[in-house]
């Protein structure tokens, strides 16, 4: 090939403020909801107390312990851990939300899609019944469970969606719907058949969090870690893809491999998710889309920011949760699915005349 | 080679090559198979039998990006999604040289750049593509196959949006590209006039099969373009370019 010689003013791009400037709002939103999270519930917390304390925990600032003692038990044993974990979850769901999105070329695409929730919600409903947190596994078996389960229904989707050499997404997405339909009345067929169990069961799937401090934070986080490292890291070819697979393939791209990757490294994180808080809906539909409207469809933008975006979602859903009908503590899904369905219709009509897509 | 998809044949007994440097144009009656022929030479519909070659390597059996470094397609139909902008489009023709975990650097930007002002589409780099028109969309899919940097260009109707000073310009490019950068051109056209003026050789498809390849005017005659589209051909010499003028009868 002969040889190009490029002349001339290069592309213009975006000056480095400008494109930190989306990281920064979502950022300091997630931050400042990890704070008022933390402050919420049956005891009143102030956020400069929650603060002075996790700066303590940093202890490179030296902070004056000037605080009641109960604050910081309840703080650093119940509060923290669960604001961690709600974080975790909603970066999960934000992120495989978008990772799936562009995967399926699909707006309607979100973490559960391939059959996550309902696998999971089978293994965790499968563990609660035959008791098996009373086994030596303990309160970990329902998790357990949930994320096997999840990463087994992805599995079989997978497998049954590939024709030949290629998995074509329409299949896929068919396949997720039949698997999880057939897991989910399975679902329901032994909530029904232990009725003693329902009332958990129904919790745990609306999106209650069983478990309490750190185990599960300390848990989740390397498959997190993984996961969405990996998918922000994959970017680039998510763009690529966006194109259609023939396209794709044309232009370079190994588009099988790369598609099983983002299954498999999606899939991961949502079951993740799921394992530890149960089904969330709504989050990782919309999170995405809220972060399109704003800064573009971009997969190198809106895969770290809706990750960013998911966590600080889902802190304010969780203490609208623990605060609407106190002292009661609703499962947070619940409120995802109220306010969010109503608010994404609003942003839509809204962005009517916008190309986001 | 033969060609075709699951339980139907769309061209049997096709064997041609194209030179490095020559502009070697498909034509045919609608449906003939032209998009299809394009497809297989892209590497992504392998034959049914026979085979597919660039400089005696088979593309088939390449991986995706070291055929992409090689050929570059022009599509027919333009679903670019709306949201994008024109510039990215073009880088995205960088992507054969980046692994999945590169970036793209000066000089992808550069060569995105320059295939941009050659196919005047420069003032277009930050439009959303949902927004622009369906020539220069097309534009912008004829900018992306040239910042690919390949040695073989493959277009399917490139110009059937254009107005006519964009059908010139990007036939033009196209035609410098292959006497002046010795790229290998492939290109399927339905306007034999301009298939006259800009190709180098032409081949003539007819019910599956090739039924006439040369030079423009040895292939397009009132003969030969009568039996393949079923209508009165009469041929003309062009007085302005001196090369075929086909009309209908």
């Amino acid at each position: 090939m002969s040889e190009v010689t490029a002349r001339g003013r290069p592309l213009p791009t975006l000056s480095r403020l400008s494109k930190a400037v989306p990281f920064l709002w979502t950022s300091a939103a997630l931050l400042t909801m990890l704070v008022l999270s933390a402050a919420v519930g049956p005891v009143r917390i102030p956020p400069l107390v929650v603060l002075k304390v996790l700066l303590a925990k940093v202890s490179a600032i030296g902070v004056v312990s000037d605080w009641p003692a109960s604050y910081g038990v309840i703080l650093n044993d119940i509060r923290l851990p669960h604001t961690a974990l709600i974080a975790l979850a909603g970066m999960a769901l934000g992120g495989s939300g978008a990772a799936y999105q562009g995967l399926f070329r699909n707006p309607l695409a979100d973490p559960y899609i391939i059959g996550v929730a309902s696998g999971a919600g089978l293994g965790a409903v499968l563990a609660m019944t035959a008791e098996w947190p009373t086994s030596a596994l303990g309160m970990a078996a329902v998790p357990l469970a949930a994320f096997v389960s999840a990463l087994v229904t992805v599995a079989i989707v997978y497998g049954v969606a590939r024709v030949g050499r290629s998995t074509p997404v329409t299949t896929l997405l068919l396949a997720g719907v039949a698997v999880g339909i057939f897991a989910s009345a399975l679902t329901s067929l032994i909530m029904l058949l232990s009725t003693d169990q329902l009332r958990r069961a129904i919790s745990w799937l609306l999106g209650g969090f069983s478990l309490g401090g750190w185990g599960p934070v300390w848990a989740s986080l390397p498959y997190l870690a993984i996961g969405l490292g990996g998918l922000i890291l994959l970017a680039r070819p998510l763009n690529v893809l966006q194109f259609g697979d023939e396209e794709a393939m044309q232009l370079g791209l190994d588009v099988e491999k790369l598609k099983l990757v983002i299954v498999i490294l999606a899939s991961l994180v949502a079951a993740t998710a799921v394992a530890f808080s149960g089904i969330i809906g709504f989050v990782g539909l919309i999170v995405p889309h809220l972060v399109r409207m704003r800064w573009g469809p971009d997969y190198r933008r809106l895969l770290p920011l809706a990750t960013i975006g998911g966590g600080a979602v889902l802190l304010a859903a969780d203490a609208v949760a623990r605060t609407v009908l106190a002292p009661r503590d609703l499962p947070v899904g619940i409120i995802t699915a109220v306010a969010g369905a109503p608010f994404f219709l609003w942003l839509l009509r809204r962005a009517k005349q916008e190309v986001f897509w | 080679m033969t060609l075709g998809y699951p339980g139907r044949t769309v061209l049997e007994d096709i064997e041609f090559s194209v030179r490095a440097g020559e502009v070697f144009a498909v034509v045919g009656p609608n449906g003939v198979g032209k998009s299809t022929l394009i497809r297989a030479a892209s590497g992504i519909l392998p034959p049914e039998r026979g085979k597919i070659a660039i400089q005696g390597q088979d593309i088939v059996r390449m991986s995706p990006a070291r055929r992409a470094r090689r050929v570059a397609v022009v599509p027919q139909a333009i679903h670019l999604p709306p949201a994008v902008r024109a510039m990215e489009v073009v880088l995205m023709g960088r992507t054969p040289y980046l692994g999945w975990l590169e970036r793209e650097d000066e000089l992808d930007r550069q060569l995105a750049a320059d295939a941009m002002r050659r196919t005047e589409t420069y003032e277009l780099a930050h439009r959303r593509v949902g927004e622009l028109s369906g020539g220069e969309q097309q534009r912008l899919l004829v900018a992306r196959a040239v910042a690919q940097s390949a040695s073989v260009l493959l277009l399917d109707e490139p110009t059937a949006h254009l107005d006519l000073r964009h059908q010139d310009r990007t036939l033009k490019l196209v035609r410098d590209l292959a006497h002046e950068q010795g790229l290998g051109v492939l290109i399927a056209l339905h306007d034999l006039n301009l298939v006259a003026r800009f190709s180098d050789r032409v081949a003539l498809l007819s019910d599956g099969r090739i039924k006439s390849i040369g030079d423009p005017r040895q292939v397009l005659t009132p003969l030969e373009l009568g039996a393949a589209y079923g209508v009165e051909i009469h041929v003309v010499e062009d007085p302005i370019h001196g090369t075929p003028l086909v009309l209908t009868g």
